[in-house]
């Protein structure tokens, strides 16, 4: 796919984006049909159909209150979808939060939600058990199994810190981290449940640019792992430098689906975010 | 964003980068600025102050010398001259270490403050009460004023010094050397348990907790609990073995008569509850108001499964089959209960469990045969339960010999309630340090995210309340033993209530916390017959009190401790801004 170069609108506006061949990196891993979540009277999340390849990155923008969180949590077994369903590698997603996460979906939090007064270190521990078996009689008696898994789950942990560049705080409250480093903490705790997707939910909010470069980098490296990635975000800039696909959505439905170039080009996503030109200055 | 649940974490993307770690204990950092009227005041000392300290420290000793009361009624033979009994000898103790503190190093100043201040206020107590008892300030003679007088001088000479100084850690020395002060230490501990237990009036007993927790304050200020504490932690074994011996020889010392191994035993039993409610409030995060009906549940299957007389089940079961059985029914009440409760949380929960505490309670009142099935003889409960027997036919009712020593049949009892508590004490450190363990902490500290990461947070609370449950059942039928009867006012509310105190006052999460709270909670009604029927409310004030000073209780985790006193950041919590001035003079 050639880097699109037209980042400013062309002098003619093209007016319905020409479907330009995309081949998707691998199969399906998660598959969004017909999702919808209801409130009350309110559908926060209306009839979405979303899908997401094996070693893709696919970015959700929206407007403010368009449902991308509520999305996510129905993705992740957070909010039941009133309607329709998610599979996840061809398996219906459905039950508690950390039955979805056994299947292979991870995913971190718009607020950073770590374990404040734990470790860097535990916290990417707890990330470990549904991975782990270790129970109470093996743990009491430091039976072989709790010996083991703790072993290579420290290992692993510590692993993961290196990877998200943590490793020299793993002894630090999780609360005491500066905000970059409580999301890439995040990051690698959802990294240690073992996902094959990983839903990230604003990585990058309240990052200054040269943290914002570093989630770049560390979204890329967590994709040459084999991990399909989805990523909630309002920076455009980080969207389209990073996605191999983005979808936005506005006021719950799905607005447009496309390669960067394409959702850039397309004049209802300006409109969405911006408001139609006849309204006046907006520019 | 429809449906953000709020985290309750103060982090937003705006919120200011919160400062890096830092030990809550006074070592390594500013001990504390003088900038208080009493610092500005003491400051003007600040050229007499060698002056000040001698004539103060020669006038504590001579005062711990000379008689204090002209009565003979007064306890620790204080008529005496020549001879610093009762309460002279913890000024005396104190003045010895303040000489110690005096310039010796960072932090010396305010170590000898602490100290004399100590001195203050047991002297001031003692002259007091002997004022109050003797019918008049009359009754206090010269060893009492001297001792006054000096401590207010030595507390001029130590108040006079700048409090700016930097208390660096002390070097963690030799091997040897840590073995050898974690030896001195337990010992001292033992003998210090022996002693307090052997003081039989009020006043004194008084006197001597004050002046302990100010010898504790003091060495702290100098760092000398930071480094105790940190080379028993790098000697971990040895500190556990040495505990554990110094406990076990305890019905050896003159301490160890039946009554006092009574309350011992029953402070080992309510330990053990304690560190089980620890694994439901301190670890899970569950507030348990009802707890004390598993440790009930616990008694009464052993109370009836004993072959005591009054028991309506006529069987008896070997202890050991017992303990377990108990155990088992109170996990299955835990179960029976957390299933449909658990999805509550917080103050939900806490207000069902409390009412499964009385649910149990009038349960056990009411099931004589007239209102319901005849299980536990209603209010009268199930008296007379029998000794424990041990397979071997080693009678605990009978006192044995040991060693040359003839011992008190309570022994017996005291070294099984150890077993017990030192069992108790292994599940919890053991799944602390866990999986599971760590799974208990993340639903703590936040449920949804503990979710989302894995963890069957509907399972894992489950667990938690049922091993808690299984660990107070086990001490409970212990209990039966132990009390020779079980009766429902002895599961009251208020125990559950007494039982939460110990955990919040020793300190949630901490073994050594759940100890001393468990021992602060039945020895001090023990020792202050004045205490017993308000020990609700002074226990109450005593909570506030922590509240206010020392929220991560008395021995804080060390997770707990951060929690609280972090955010200052390097200050410490009641130290003035930084740009107030210090007061040299």
């Amino acid at each position: 796919m050639t880097p699109p170069r037209a980042r400013k609108a062309p002098a003619t506006p093209p007016p319905p984006p020409e479907p330009q061949p995309y081949v998707p990196p691998g199969d399906v891993v998660l598959h969004a049909d017909g999702v919808t979540k209801r409130f009350g009277g309110l559908t926060a999340v209306s009839d979405v159909d979303f899908v997401v390849h094996e070693g893709e990155i696919v970015g959700l923008i929206g407007p403010n209150g368009a449902g991308k969180t509520t999305f996510f949590n129905c993705l992740t077994g957070m909010e039941d979808p009133t309607e329709g369903r998610v599979t996840y590698r061809g398996q219906v997603l459905s039950g508690a939060p950390h039955e979805i996460t056994k299947m292979g979906l991870a995913r971190t939090f718009q607020n950073i939600r770590l374990f404040p007064n734990m470790t860097a270190l535990e916290n990417v521990l707890v990330g470990r058990h549904s991975r782990t078996k270790a129970g109470v009689f093996t743990a009491i008696l430091h039976g072989p199994l709790y010996r083991r898994e703790e072993r290579e789950g420290e290992r692993q942990a510590r692993e993961l810190l290196d990877f998200v560049n943590l490793g020299q705080h793993a002894n630090a409250l999780a609360k005491n981290l500066p905000y970059g480093d409580q999301r890439r903490l995040e990051i690698a705790r959802a990294l240690a449940t073992k996902p094959g997707l990983l839903l990230l939910d604003e990585p990058t909010a309240g990052m200054n640019p040269q943290e914002t470069a570093a989630a770049m980098q560390l979204v890329r490296k967590i994709r040459q792992q084999g991990l399909a990635v989805v990523v909630i975000e309002h920076d455009m800039k980080f969207i389209f430098n990073l996605c191999d696909r983005v979808a936005v959505l506005v006021q719950g439905k799905k607005l447009v689906e496309g390669t960067p170039a394409q959702v850039q080009a397309d004049p209802r996503v300006v409109e969405a975010y911006l408001g139609t030109p006849a309204t006046g200055e907006a520019s | 964003m429809s449906n953000v649940v709020p985290s309750g974490q103060p982090t937003g993307p705006y919120a200011p980068t919160p400062g890096r770690a830092q030990p809550a204990s006074p070592v390594g950092r500013v001990v504390r600025q003088a900038s208080d009227g009493w610092h500005e005041f003491a400051g003007r000392f600040d050229a007499q102050r060698v002056p000040l300290a001698g004539a103060g420290a020669a006038l504590v000793v001579a005062g711990s010398f000379l008689p204090w009361a002209a009565f003979s009624g007064f306890p620790g033979k204080m008529t005496l001259s020549g001879y610093p009994g009762g309460v002279r000898a913890y000024c005396l103790a104190l003045v010895v270490f303040a000489a110690f503190a005096f310039h010796r190093r960072a932090g010396g100043d305010a170590a000898g403050e602490v100290a004399s201040l100590g001195m203050l206020v047991v002297t001031l107590y003692t002259v007091l009460a002997i004022a109050v008892e003797g019918g008049g300030l009359v009754n206090v003679a010269v060893g009492g004023w001297l001792c006054l007088v000096g401590s207010v001088l030595l507390l001029a000479a130590f108040g006079s010094q700048p409090r700016d100084e930097v208390v660096e850690p002390l070097p963690p020395g030799s091997v040897w050397l840590q073995l050898l002060a974690i030896v001195v230490v337990i010992g001292l501990m033992l003998m210090l348990v022996v002693e307090g237990l052997s003081i039989e009036a009020s006043n004194q007993f008084v006197a001597f907790l004050v002046a302990i927790a100010f010898f504790l304050l003091a060495a702290a200020r100098v760092g000398v609990t930071a480094w105790f504490q940190a080379a028993s932690e790098r000697q971990r074994m040895i500190t556990i073995v040495a505990a554990l011996l110094s406990a076990a020889v305890f019905p050896f010392t003159q301490a160890g008569s039946n009554y006092w191994l009574r309350v011992a035993a029953s402070v080992g039993v309510f330990a053990a509850v304690v560190v089980g409610l620890n694994i439901v409030v301190g670890l899970a995060g569950l507030l348990d108001l009802g707890y004390v009906a598993f440790f009930g549940v616990g008694a009464y299957v052993g109370a009836s499964l004993s072959g005591a007389e009054a028991s309506n089940l006529d069987v008896h079961l070997p202890f050991l089959v017992v303990l377990v059985i108990g155990a088992l029914v109170a996990a299955g009440f835990g179960i029976a209960i957390g299933a449909p409760t658990l999805r509550l949380r917080g103050d939900y929960l806490a207000i069902v469990t409390l009412a499964f505490g009385e649910i149990f309670r009038i349960a056990a009142n009411n099931l004589d045969g007239t209102a319901g099935p005849k299980i536990t003889n209603g209010p009268n409960g199930i008296p007379g339960v029998p000794n424990l027997e041990l397979p071997g036919g080693f009678n605990f009712g009978d006192s044995h010999e040991l060693f040359g020593i003839e011992l008190a049949y309570f022994a017996n009892y005291f070294w099984a309630e150890l077993v017990l508590l030192v069992f108790v004490i292994l599940v919890f450190v053991r799944l602390n340090n866990s999986r599971v363990g760590r799974a208990w902490v993340a639903i703590r500290e936040d449920e949804t995210a503990a979710a989302a990461m894995g963890v069957n947070t509907t399972r894992l609370k489950l667990l938690a309340f049922a091993i808690g449950a299984f660990l107070a059942g086990a001490a409970g039928t212990l209990n039966a033993h132990l009390t020779t009867q079980v009766s429902p006012d002895s599961y009251k509310f208020d125990e559950s209530i007494l039982l939460l105190a110990a955990v919040v006052l020793g300190g949630m999460g901490t073994i050594g916390g759940a100890l001393l709270g468990s021992a602060a909670i039945v020895v001090i009604p023990e020792k202050l017959r004045f205490v017993e029927e308000k020990r609700i409310l002074l226990f109450g004030v005593a909570l506030i009190l922590m509240m206010r000073f020392r929220p991560e209780g008395i021995v804080p985790n060390k997770r707990r401790q951060r929690e609280f006193h972090d955010d200052t950041s390097g200050a410490d919590a009641t130290s003035a801004p930084p740009g107030s001035p210090v007061a040299t003079a």
